[in-house]
């Protein structure tokens, strides 16, 4: 939550009594330089070695570029997927009350908790060929173990907590009074819910699309056990840089995580932009 | 909305009929299909997982199922576990509280780019956290000779398995902190300050006491995800048997050798700490919902 506060003027920080800055923020850049932006500088250096051309190089390899493709491509389907189904879950958890309502709530941080190893290999089996699901599928022609559409289904797990957590507490804070006088101005229900309920959602939906969206681009085990691995079908991107690392292909693990880093950064700069908007546009994130 | 609007238009006028809340509700038909869709849309795609992880780990009875604990290896593998995560959790629980409290409690320029950068790890994919540590630390990395000519071994170690699973559970501490010490503000602190307490003492008997549960809250996340880290971990590890196999690893083994018994095996009890995590984080924020409410909003 943004607290109010007043810019300093031309001074690092503002006085206070409160002893410990020096040593607290002090360890917090070492800390942070050594861990986290000392190896992804490393990262930078590598790739600003190949130059654009070697990462466009790289990056037009019929193999890298499918394996790019079925990833975008598929973790943009399930975030929309995660979406749509989030919002609807976020909208009856805090909305209606049921029986089990609580513990409904709990499960549906279940991908945050479960290591992505146990979920890959729990849905590699349940919708293999000879899997519950994955008979059933089979009766009516889906394959989806080993094709796409099992990529599709572990990232729709793994994305699914993001599409709810960011819409749910905004779900919780909407005026009734304001749905109140849509009713009493003789709106119907669908009248208040598409033009005075859903607008002021948009902007979280979009933030948990994001989420889901870049949550899927970069994921690798719950994939790899139901992805089948196929190149040019059912390769996905991570999965290429950690085979590339095997090869001892520095260089092409490289311009992969560079292109991979990028549209993640993207999308977060695309998250800013949407909170950006919505604190101008409806005065709140 | 220039029609005229008729009296029937009013649903107040049969407002002693039906209970006022109607009109901020849907129909009980709608409701009751939004209700099935959640559910049934959250029993397939995350429960019936969680499931099937224990129905295959006790296919073949219970035999079976300790058998694969008896092994040398998922012993290594458990032991490695805790190890990593006993070293990775407290590390970033002790970074998480000076962040938090260099940002919370203080007021400087370019406090929200210093945030930006703590969160940075959640948004880099799992595998290319690995990555970055064999670009550091690898035979051909930046460090790599220095390292060979010392004869110190980082990557496909137990230490490159460290750092990458504190790399990844980085942003937990901090983030949960920080929106948790903003709220709760300076005041305090100052008082005990003026009534002549030093700054350790103000942290240890005022802020730490204020954050407890918030702190503990973190702790549960970052320890779930340290200790079931897969991706990034599998990039540095080497996978060489009963010396850098986590229990993730392990399972992946198992599993790539059809010994699918064995892996659901070692996977419930991965999914057992899922639930766990879970349970105590619902109790948690049912309870001190307040103390956590900074972060929950968030």
């Amino acid at each position: 939550m943004a607290v109010a506060s007043v810019r300093p003027k031309r001074r690092f920080r503002q006085p206070s009594v409160i002893p410990g800055f020096g040593l607290t923020l002090g360890y917090t850049l070492t800390v942070l330089s050594l861990i986290v932006l000392f190896p992804l500088a490393a990262l930078v250096v590598r790739a600003s070695g190949l130059g654009l051309s070697g990462i466009w190089e790289v990056a037009t390899d019929p193999r890298v570029f499918s394996a790019l493709r079925v990833s975008f491509g598929v973790s943009l389907i399930a975030a929309l997927t995660a979406s749509v189904f989030g919002s609807i879950v976020a909208w009856v958890l805090t909305r209606y009350d049921f029986p089990g309502r609580r513990i409904i709530d709990a499960v549906v941080d279940l991908p945050f908790a479960l290591p992505t190893a146990v979920a890959g290999i729990a849905l590699a089996s349940l919708y293999a060929p000879n899997g519950l699901i994955g008979a059933q599928l089979a009766k009516v022609g889906i394959e989806a173990a080993y094709t796409p559409v099992g990529i599709f289904i572990a990232m729709v797990f793994i994305g699914l907590p993001f599409a709810v957590r960011t819409v749910q507490p905004l779900i919780a804070e909407i005026d009734r009074e304001v749905e109140e006088a849509s009713a009493i101005l003789g709106s119907t229900r669908l009248g208040t819910l598409t033009k005075v309920v859903l607008p002021p959602l948009i902007p979280a939906v979009l933030t948990g699309f994001a989420l889901a969206f870049a949550r899927g681009v970069g994921e690798y085990g719950s994939i790899i056990f139901i992805a089948g691995n196929l190149p040019y079908v059912s390769e996905i991107a991570p999965l290429l840089i950690v085979i590339k690392l095997s090869e001892f292909d520095y260089a092409g693990a490289c311009a992969i995580a560079t292109i991979m880093l990028a549209i993640s950064f993207t999308t977060l700069l695309f998250i800013n932009l949407i909170q950006a908007w919505s604190r101008r546009r409806f005065g709140y994130v | 909305m220039s029609e005229a609007i008729t009296p029937s238009d009013f649903p107040v006028a049969d407002a002693g009929l039906r209970p006022p809340a109607s009109v901020v509700t849907e129909k009980g038909w709608v409701r009751a299909l939004l209700i099935a869709v959640a559910i049934i849309f959250l029993a397939l795609f995350l429960v019936l997982p969680l499931v099937t992880v224990f129905v295959q780990a006790f296919a073949k009875g219970l035999q079976a199922y300790l058998a694969a604990f008896a092994e040398p290896d998922a012993h290594a593998a458990i032991r490695l576990t805790l190890v990593t995560a006993a070293i990775a959790v407290p590390f970033n629980l002790v970074f998480g509280v000076a962040a938090a409290w260099a940002i919370a409690k203080f007021q400087f320029w370019g406090r929200d780019l210093l945030v930006t950068l703590i969160d940075l790890p959640f948004s880099v994919s799992p595998v290319v956290s690995g990555l970055i540590y064999v670009l550091v630390f690898g035979s051909q990395g930046i460090l790599g000779p220095w390292l060979l000519a010392h004869d110190v071994q980082i990557i496909f170690a137990v230490p490159g398995i460290v750092l990458a699973t504190i790399f990844v559970t980085f942003p937990f501490v901090a983030r949960q902190l920080i929106p948790l010490m903003q709220e709760q503000g300076t005041a305090e602190e100052e008082a005990a300050l003026t009534l002549g307490a030093s700054g350790w003492h103000a942290f240890r008997t005022v802020t730490l006491p204020n954050i407890r549960w918030g702190l503990l809250y973190a702790v549960l996340l970052c320890n779930a995800r340290a200790m079931g880290e897969f991706g990034a971990v599998s990039v540095v590890s080497g996978h060489i048997r009963g010396l850098t196999n986590t229990l993730p690893l392990h399972v992946e083994i198992l599993y790539n050798e059809y010994n699918f018994v064995a892996a659901f095996a070692v996977a419930s009890l991965l999914a057992g700490l899922a639930l766990v995590t879970l349970v105590i984080k619902s109790v948690l924020e049912w309870r001190y919902a307040g103390d956590l409410a900074a972060s929950a909003r968030h």
